[in-house]
């Protein structure tokens, strides 16, 4: 018996997610669709006593002042179509376990039922099935983890969606451990890599058979008495643990590059671009170090005061974000909390960061087969990271979305989570981990179920129209909220010695990576709780269920962590133990079903050897127009996507709880200027702040992604400053996303140079500005394949960045503040078109990429930090895309005052550039501020030497005026400088879709 | 009297730390934050408070409508051995003449329980999705009512504070309910235009489009308070959104922010009336 309840606004009751649906299908359907009003249903597999079903239907599931309910039949309805939308079998269902839960209130000690979530769209219009359907797989539902059903008014009122039957998994399959076979040729056993979604190239699986060969090695498995043989646990193991997600092969591989002919090895760029690097700035900095654990655990982690450390990092869940864009977000978000979380003894989690890189939403044409339109990406990804972020009450305080029509193939979706973790914890470093042998394994959290199966070695190649959908997971906010509730508490009792996550590779990795704390783990797969029975022990070893950390436990502390596990209602579990025996021991019923030596898990992979070559591209002048239109050209720059306000992502994401925000990413008179980076405080009761900003510029790539890399870490540090912090106290993470730079990829040699490029630019600024890389990740299969076409992302690097801000009193935005308020500008503009915004609106190409004079920068950032230390500053912003005049105009609407400026003012060191070069040109290491006329002299006196000029004023009128060559002006109201900013990207509620 | 008050948290709920900070800058003596599992669990109880705090959150990810799960549980959670439920608390702590705030989803909690506008136990209005379809993170300007009986608005005039929710338009059983709210001056705070003082259903100053503009409710006792934006989130000059414009010389005086005023007027009032 399916018991079934509907619960929807009441027929005189407005619908607003109703009126949202409607909004977005009559913009699909133009008068065609009249109204859509929204109904929830409720399934369960089981019958329920009445007096239980009307309680649970009234309190929990409807609102009793605006809702209706019905019980095991419609509610009525004149719609013309009806579409029901559901989860497939085993896809989270957030909504329908909060319901159970509800439900498990009114069923004490008795057994409480599933309960099945869905949402019904009731159409008023005009359409024929087909369109129907299309509304409903392109927006109201994903196929890949939905059921869609379909019923005409006729069709409903007969009952026939009442018998749907609710999405039970039933799985009649008997879990067992198989034999894997590694015999053949390198063309089998590549192809029993692909059909095993393994990700190993046939050279790796032919070592792992070697080791298994060892008679060493078979004689320790007969003794444990697993036999010889490889068993699928075993082999799925080693796979996600040598994946390129886990591993980083390319990052670690020895490389020949050749440029200008010479040819040198480079040893790992890893080691030899990232590491050294920091290496070399802690040794510099000496007692003044600010790292306090870098590239050993989850995220890295700096210094903030006395008693509290910094910890940052930022991912990429680009893969699952290009299948289901929403759930691929959401897990993207909720996933990068647990690291911050899961680094040292735990941090307090304190802000999240986004940064996405998508195709074109108003792309008219289809996208190619396979690939899901890009508007819907970008309403998914910003649905999911919603949901995540203010779910989980953590603010989103930095980010930025870039369009590029080549992310169409793999949208990139970065996103980071920074927090806060106590230097001392029981008297000891908060920021170790204490795991010793005979620590018990915990896992804590959810269960286990099939979704996010090969996560790991999926991201690890390319997309296809066969990729599995058991990837895609569906995060859950509320599930880990209270595991963090839990295990903070816990951190503060001393109930444990060290806990890690449980991502990428689930149990596998997480255990596996904690057990080279104490020398090794023995487990039991069969004590883990299941979602559902008929998983083999290789899918629960390696299922990135959700909201899952593992947790090493004292055993003189099990019961207390058990006890207080399950007061604050959060399930753990003890898998087993921590050991010194140096194997992975992994059991299932007491069984051992794999053992795989530690040693050989985490460093028996092979290094790759890797050869790129770099060729210059050849140099390219642009046929610049004669008399550039500057004053349109300025509005169709402020309107191009990369520049254009991003008001409608920050308002939807909550970037002020924990209240403790300083400078908000809109700032300004109307508060919707946009702010160069954020400002916050980690304490509530101290004013001493930390920033947080990004740099990142794609379309540098195109001509050199050295150039691309330089500038996205001058971009970061330029915004950082110029919203108030620190210089000296700046650290950075790199996040590359890159298209594959192995062959069979076309081109890779090229792109694999680019890679080696941009990481010497990136350790070459970095030691200038003497900031070290605390953390990274890189992601290096972002391609597409359609066909024999190939859509490749174009190189890029995120560098995000964290410093503090001594005394957040003096942070300063971007907003011109008063009217007669002076206006400088600070850096050379010079002569750099080369991928600027400004050529991409006019379809032209320069091979003049910006180029960052760091030493020179860094002398201009230390002094304008210093001035603003001592208030001196009233406005400061970072002059980037669209270079000085898109900067102005910024500061101008931002404090709705107007500005006078000459061009001729602005500091060069070449003649004769062109009015367009000075005002669209992006020259790194720029900014535009405002200063109050009695505070000039002394603002000038500190950035003697430096190239510094002032350039005009600020204004009581509503324009924007620039005096330009040959004696002209060119003047902008305020208003239209506003509203070609605003505009692109105010997406009314109409575009939503979700 | 040694002012006590506790904030709730656990669940989903996410201000609880800086809702603590706020009381305790109002001068409260004690301030605890404490677990929803350990109050059913019998760890503490309420008796103890004059002042409950409900924090803004997602209590149980607003999945069934916003703390529509968390009232559920509070209704029928069962107490543990020896304790009363957590309603027989909440009546006690009330009729000691304590008082408690709902701030965002607390305020959504306090609804549905049937808390507001009258201490009934029986939902008379509810917070719904806002008109646009959409969560929001804006600030706002309010206006109190200085005829409304609410212990924590008193003095306000206008102040700015941010909301940062997605359900926040307030729905009335009926006339009768809305004729009660009305005349019992029971709407403390109303969205206005700050350009002419008037309350507004306009969008984006009120953020949700609540009718009247109302932004809070109060009991007729004033002791029972609900508000949507959220006034600990205004602690510091700094956490106002333009606060680089309007402290441009140097910081003020005072560097409290105004949010703690709602804070200070109820721990004030507590202090001088309570028991």
């Amino acid at each position: 018996m399916i018991l079934r309840i509907e619960a929807g606004p009441q027929p005189h009751r407005l619908d607003p997610m109703g009126k949202k649906a409607c909004a977005t299908a009559a913009g699909e359907l133009p008068g065609q669709v009249d109204d859509i009003r929204v109904v929830r249903v409720y399934t369960v597999d089981s019958e329920l006593p009445g007096d239980v079903l009307a309680t649970w239907s009234r309190g929990a599931l409807s609102d009793p002042i605006t809702d209706q309910v019905s019980i095991n039949g419609h509610l009525p309805t004149e719609a013309d179509w009806i579409v029901e939308v559901d989860f497939k079998p085993g896809v989270t269902d957030n909504e329908g376990r909060t319901a159970r839960e509800a439900l498990a209130l009114l069923l004490p000690d008795r057994p409480v039922p599933a309960v099945y979530f869905g949402l019904q769209y009731r159409i008023f219009g005009r359409l024929d099935r087909a369109q129907v359907h299309r509304l409903a797989e392109d927006f109201f539902a994903n196929t890949l983890i939905q059921r869609i059903r379909i019923a005409s008014r006729a069709e409903f009122q007969s009952g026939q969606m009442l018998r749907a039957n609710p999405p039970v998994v039933r799985i009649t399959h008997e879990p067992r451990v198989r034999a894997v076979s590694l015999e053949g040729d390198d063309a089998a056993l590549e192809a029993l890599s692909r059909q095993n979604v393994w990700a190993l190239s046939a050279a790796e699986m032919k070592v792992v058979r070697a080791w298994f060969e060892r008679p060493e090695v078979k004689d320790a498995r007969r003794r444990a008495g697993i036999g010889e043989a490889l068993t699928d646990v075993e082999m799925e193991c080693v796979a996600q643990s040598w994946s390129e997600h886990c591993k980083h092969k390319i990052f670690s591989a020895n490389i020949t590059y050749t440029e200008d002919g010479k040819t040198e090895k480079i040893p790992g760029l890893y080691k030899s671009c990232i590491q050294a690097t920091t290496k070399a700035i802690r040794e510099r900095d000496g007692e003044n170090d600010r790292c306090l654990s870098v590239f050993v655990d989850n995220a890295g982690v700096v210094r903030f005061d006395e008693e509290h450390g910094l910890v940052f990092k930022v991912e990429t869940h680009n893969s699952p974000s290009a299948l289901d864009p929403y759930g691929g977000a959401l897990t993207g978000i909720v996933g990068v909390n647990r690291d911050p979380f899961g680094t040292g003894m735990g941090a307090e989690l304190l802000f999240n960061t986004d940064v996405f890189c998508l195709a074109d939403p108003r792309r008219e044409e289809p996208p190619p087969t396979g690939l899901l339109h890009p508007m819907r990406i970008l309403e998914g990804v910003r649905t999911g990271v919603e949901h995540g972020g203010n779910q989980s009450g953590i603010p989103t305080i930095n980010g930025s979305v870039v369009f590029d029509d080549r992310y169409i193939g793999k949208p990139l979706v970065y996103c980071g989570t920074g927090g806060v973790i106590p230097l001392s914890l029981h008297d000891r470093p908060g920021y170790r981990k204490y795991v010793q042998a005979g620590d018990l394994v915990v896992m804590v959290g959810g269960r286990v179920g099939m979704d996010g199966i090969h996560g790991a070695t999926f991201s690890s190649v390319e997309l296809s129209e066969e990729s599995p959908s058991s990837a895609v997971q569906i995060g859950d906010p509320i599930t880990q909220k209270r595991m963090f509730d839990f295990l903070l508490k816990a951190r503060d009792a001393g109930l444990y010695s060290g806990l890690t996550d449980n991502g990428a590779g689930g149990l596998s990795s997480s255990v596996g990576e904690m057990a080279t704390f104490s020398g090794g783990a023995d487990i039991d797969l069969a004590k883990a709780p299941l979602k559902y029975a008929g998983l083999d022990p290789w899918e629960i070893l390696v299922s990135e269920s959700q909201e899952r950390m593992t947790v090493a436990v004292p055993p003189d502390r099990v019961d207390a962590f058990l006890a207080m596990s399950r007061l604050m209602n959060v399930e753990s579990t003890v898998l087993g133990t921590f050991t010194d025996s140096g194997t992975f021991t992994v059991r299932h019923d007491g069984k051992v079903v794999a053992l795989l030596d530690l040693e050989f898990l985490h460093n028996g992979l092979p290094r790759r050897e890797l050869a790129a070559t770099w060729t210059p591209p050849a140099p390219v002048e642009p046929d610049l127009p004669a008399r550039p239109d500057l004053h349109g050209l300025l509005l169709r720059l402020l309107s191009r996507l990369n520049i254009a306000s991003k008001e409608y992502w920050v308002r939807q994401y909550d970037h002020e709880v924990k209240g403790r925000s300083v400078v908000k990413p809109l700032c300004g008179a109307n508060a919707q200027g946009p702010s160069d980076a954020a400002v916050m405080r980690p304490l509530v009761d101290s004013l001493r702040g930390i920033v947080v900003s990004h740099g990142l510029v794609p379309r540098y790539s195109d001509i050199d992604a050295g150039a691309m890399a330089a500038a996205s870490v001058d971009e970061a540090v330029r915004n950082a400053v110029a919203a108030g912090g620190d210089p000296a106290t700046f650290s950075a993470l790199d996040n590359f996303c890159w298209p594959d730079p192995i062959a069979p990829a076309p081109d890779h040699e090229r792109k694999l140079a680019g890679l080696v490029r941009a990481n010497r630019a990136l350790a070459e600024v970095c030691l200038a500005y003497n900031l070290p890389l605390i953390s990274g990740k890189d992601s290096m299969k972002n391609d597409a394949r359609v066909g024999a076409r190939w859509i490749s992302v174009p190189p890029t690097l995120l560098v995000s960045l964290i410093g503090i801000v001594p005394d957040v009193r003096r942070a300063v935005t971007m907003d011109f503040k008063r009217a007669g308020h002076l206006v400088y500008a600070l850096g050379f503009t010079r002569r750099e078109l080369g991928g600027s915004e400004y050529l991409a609106e006019l379809g032209l190409a320069s091979t003049d990429v910006p180029v960052v004079r760091a030493a020179a920068n860094w002398k201009l950032y230390q002094a304008l930090h210093a001035a603003m230390g001592r208030g001196l500053l009233a406005s400061c912003h970072d002059c980037s895309d669209g270079g000085l005049g898109v900067a102005l105009a910024e500061s101008a609407f931002a404090g709705a005052l107007g500005c006078a400026v000459d061009l001729a003012q602005v500091p060069v060191d070449a003649p004769d550039l062109r009015d367009d070069e000075l005002l669209f040109s992006e020259s790194a290491g720029r900014f535009v501020v405002s200063v109050a006329p009695d505070r000039a002299g002394a603002f000038e006196a500190a950035l003697a030497g430096l190239p510094v000029a002032r350039i005009g004023e600020v204004t009581a009128a509503d324009r924007v005026e620039l005096r330009v060559s040959h004696g002209n002006t060119v003047s902008w109201t305020l208003a239209e400088c506003f509203d070609a900013w605003h505009a692109p990207l105010a997406f009314s509620a109409g575009k939503d879709r979700t | 009297m040694t002012l006590r008050a506790l904030v709730l948290c656990g669940n989903g709920t996410n201000c609880e730390i800086e809702t603590a900070h706020a009381v305790r800058l109002a001068g409260a003596d004690e301030v605890n934050i404490l677990s929803v599992w350990e109050l059913v669990a019998g760890h503490d109880t309420l008796d103890a408070y004059q002042l409950l705090c409900l924090p803004g959150g997602f209590l149980d990810g607003d999945h069934l409508g916003s703390a529509r799960a968390g009232a559920f549980r509070f209704a029928h959670g069962r107490p543990a051995a020896g304790r009363d439920p957590i309603r027989v608390q909440l009546d006690r702590l009330l009729d000691a003449g304590g008082a408690i705030i709902g701030i965002c989803n607390g305020f959504q909690l306090l609804v549905k329980l049937g808390l507001l506008p009258t201490r009934a136990w029986e939902p008379r209005v509810t917070l719904t999705h806002n008109l646009n379809g959409r969560f929001e993170d804006r600030w706002v300007t309010l206006q109190a009512d200085p005829e409304s009986p609410c212990i924590f608005t008193r003095g306000i005039g206008s102040i700015d504070l941010p909301v940062r929710h997605g359900e926040g338009r307030l729905v009335a059983l009926d006339d009768a309910v809305r004729d009660t709210i009305r005349d019992g001056h029971l709407a403390p705070l109303v969205y206005i235009d700050p350009a002419t003082g008037a309350p507004t259903e306009a969008y984006p100053l009120n953020p949700n489009g609540s009718p009247g503009g109302v932004a809070a409710l109060c009991d007729p006792t004033g002791r029972i308070f609900g508000l949507m934006p959220h006034p600990e989130a205004f602690a510091h000059y700094t956490n106002h959104p333009r606060w680089t414009r309007d402290f441009l010389e140097g910081p003020p005086d005072n560097e409290e922010g105004a949010g703690i005023l709602l804070f200070r007027n109820a721990v004030d009032w507590l202090r001088r009336n309570h028991g």
